[in-house]
């Protein structure tokens, strides 16, 4: 909670690198919104045992990364930190599910670890397109093309505005460890005692500035009604961008070329 | 025109605790005059901004700005006609991006996109913050989110600025932007500060605050020149105001 620089989200580094500037931050925030998401619904609405019909999929995160100039390190370090989940939910499928259901080299492989391996994939692939999603677009934009696409204003808003000032309050409560840090004598965390006390503190403080901050909406003639300019019209490179990779997927999800090319290469 | 005025009569409010933070307070402010409230802490300055802009209402007493008594009915015109620019931009600049920000004031006030756009180009470059404006307003210096929050109460056209703090918490080059900025405003202005520089530099006149009443109301030169009574309420000469540490020069301040 000190340096911030390594926590889960590491929301900074995110913010840092979505207000970048490359091929992919240009292309409009609808554009890789749509094709992110087709991409996370075709790669979940594969067969449990798929593994090798997925792995074209790494064509798009790896694309995007390479013209991205995000760093790969970056989208790896967060995968490893959520991997846990992914692994917890997959583990007992090895031992559930016994059965064999191919054979590489002749050792026999059984069902629950093609499913616990394509668990995996999903998951390193959907975790790390969204990834690459939120370090290429700016959080302005990507809440603006949800607006577009008709996710709903009140949720929009308040995603909005948590962004806002998620990044003032993780300030307020650094001053406010800071400042009890200073007066122990220890290097301990806060008891439970003080950590309620310093939670309440930031919650007045909060709400203070809530209030602050109707006031100044009030004062510009806020009615309820969150307006925002329209964006621009998507131009013919986003078009170009969006229709490529869908029609892209749209030929993995449903000719499934890699299931071609193995049995290409067997012979069969 | 006579709309740009503003006339408080006589003015008592209480908070809920039963304190009373203006205690008949009454003033009046010419067509573009620039007047500033000082007062130590706790004398009611920021009480009083917030009775101008229609937050708070005064349990008694007259607030008429322009040729309109402020009041529930009138409280749109109110906001069209006096902008505020709050002390902490954090509070004011609420939207992702800046130019979203500046935009909000007028797509509220019902401008067609088109006119908005260009509204906000222009009160943007005229603080001269254009260039920031798809930047998320965490991404600012302290002096640039005090000139956009400037150029979002601009956006709405207001005749009458009400400004709270402005140089608090800006380095000496961001305070001097600000100072330049206001300077050039033809506004009738109102400015609640601690700064008593920044007050010789901007405003001619002065009215003093002390425990919710007006102690003293007039040019700002012979007013900041009167240690006896800035002593009293709290506040000292400043630094512009006092003789010289070394010749005993006075800056005569009272003829000037």
């Amino acid at each position: 909670m000190n340096g911030g620089g390594h926590s889960l989200l590491d929301l900074g580094t995110l913010d840092r690198l979505g207000q970048g500037d490359s091929a992919i931050h240009r292309i409009d925030a609808r554009a890789k919104l749509a094709v992110t998401l087709a991409f996370v619904l075709c790669v979940v609405s594969f067969d449990k045992h798929a593994v090798g019909d997925l792995l074209p999929f790494a064509t798009f995160p790896i694309v995007l990364l390479a013209v991205s100039g995000v760093p790969v390190r970056f989208v790896l370090r967060r995968l490893a930190i959520v991997a846990p989940f992914a692994v917890l939910v997959g583990v007992f499928n090895p031992l559930l599910d016994r059965e064999v259901v191919a054979s590489v080299a002749g050792i026999g492989i059984s069902g629950g670890w093609l499913s616990f391996v394509s668990i995996l994939v999903r998951f390193a692939l959907t975790i790390g397109a969204l990834l690459i999603l939120v370090a290429t677009t700016p959080v302005p934009a990507l809440g603006r093309a949800a607006l577009r696409m008709g996710a709903p204003r009140v949720f929009v808003t308040q995603l909005l505005s948590l962004y806002r000032y998620l990044f003032l309050l993780a300030e307020e409560s650094r001053r406010t460890l800071t400042a009890y840090r200073l007066r122990v004598p220890h290097d301990r965390p806060p008891s439970w005692r003080a950590f309620a006390a310093i939670l309440g503190q930031l919650l007045l403080r909060a709400v203070a500035r809530a209030r602050r901050i109707h006031e100044a909406m009030l004062c510009r003639g806020f009615d309820g009604e969150w307006r925002l300019i329209a964006t621009p019209r998507m131009s013919g490179r986003d078009w170009l961008f969006a229709v490529g990779w869908l029609g892209f997927f749209a030929v993995l999800r449903l000719v499934f070329p890699a299931h071609a090319l193995g049995l290409l290469l067997v012979g069969g | 025109m006579s709309h740009h005025r503003v006339v408080v009569e006589a003015v008592r409010f209480a908070y809920p605790d039963g304190t009373w933070a203006l205690d008949g307070v009454s003033f009046e402010l010419g067509h573009g005059e620039s007047v500033a409230v000082i007062g130590a802490n706790g004398a009611g300055k920021s009480t009083l901004l917030l009775h101008l802009n229609g937050i708070l209402t005064a349990d008694s007493g007259r607030i008429v700005v322009g040729d309109l008594p402020v009041a529930h009915g009138t409280l749109t015109h109110l906001r069209r006609t006096v902008g505020t620019v709050f002390q902490d931009p954090d509070d004011q600049l609420f939207m992702p991006t800046v130019f979203d920000d500046v935009a909000f004031g007028p797509l509220n006030l019902g401008m067609p996109e088109a006119d908005c756009r260009a509204r906000v180009r222009d009160c943007l470059e005229r603080v001269g913050a254009w260039h920031l404006r798809d930047r998320p307003p965490h991404r600012l210096s302290g002096g640039e989110k005090r000139r956009v929050a400037v150029a979002a109460v601009l956006a709405m056209s207001p005749d009458i600025l009400l400004l709270d703090e402005p140089s608090t918490g800006l380095d000496p080059r961001g305070r001097r932007q600000v100072i330049e900025l206001l300077r050039g405003f033809a506004h009738t202005k109102l400015v609640v500060t601690h700064d008593l520089d920044l007050v010789l530099e901007l405003c001619p006149r002065t009215i003093v605050l002390h425990e919710g009443r007006v102690a003293a109301d007039g040019p700002s030169r012979t007013l900041l020149g009167d240690a006896a009574l800035l002593e009293r309420c709290g506040l000292e000469v400043p630094v512009a105001a006092r003789p010289c540490p070394r010749c005993g020069f006075a800056p005569g301040l009272a003829e000037g």
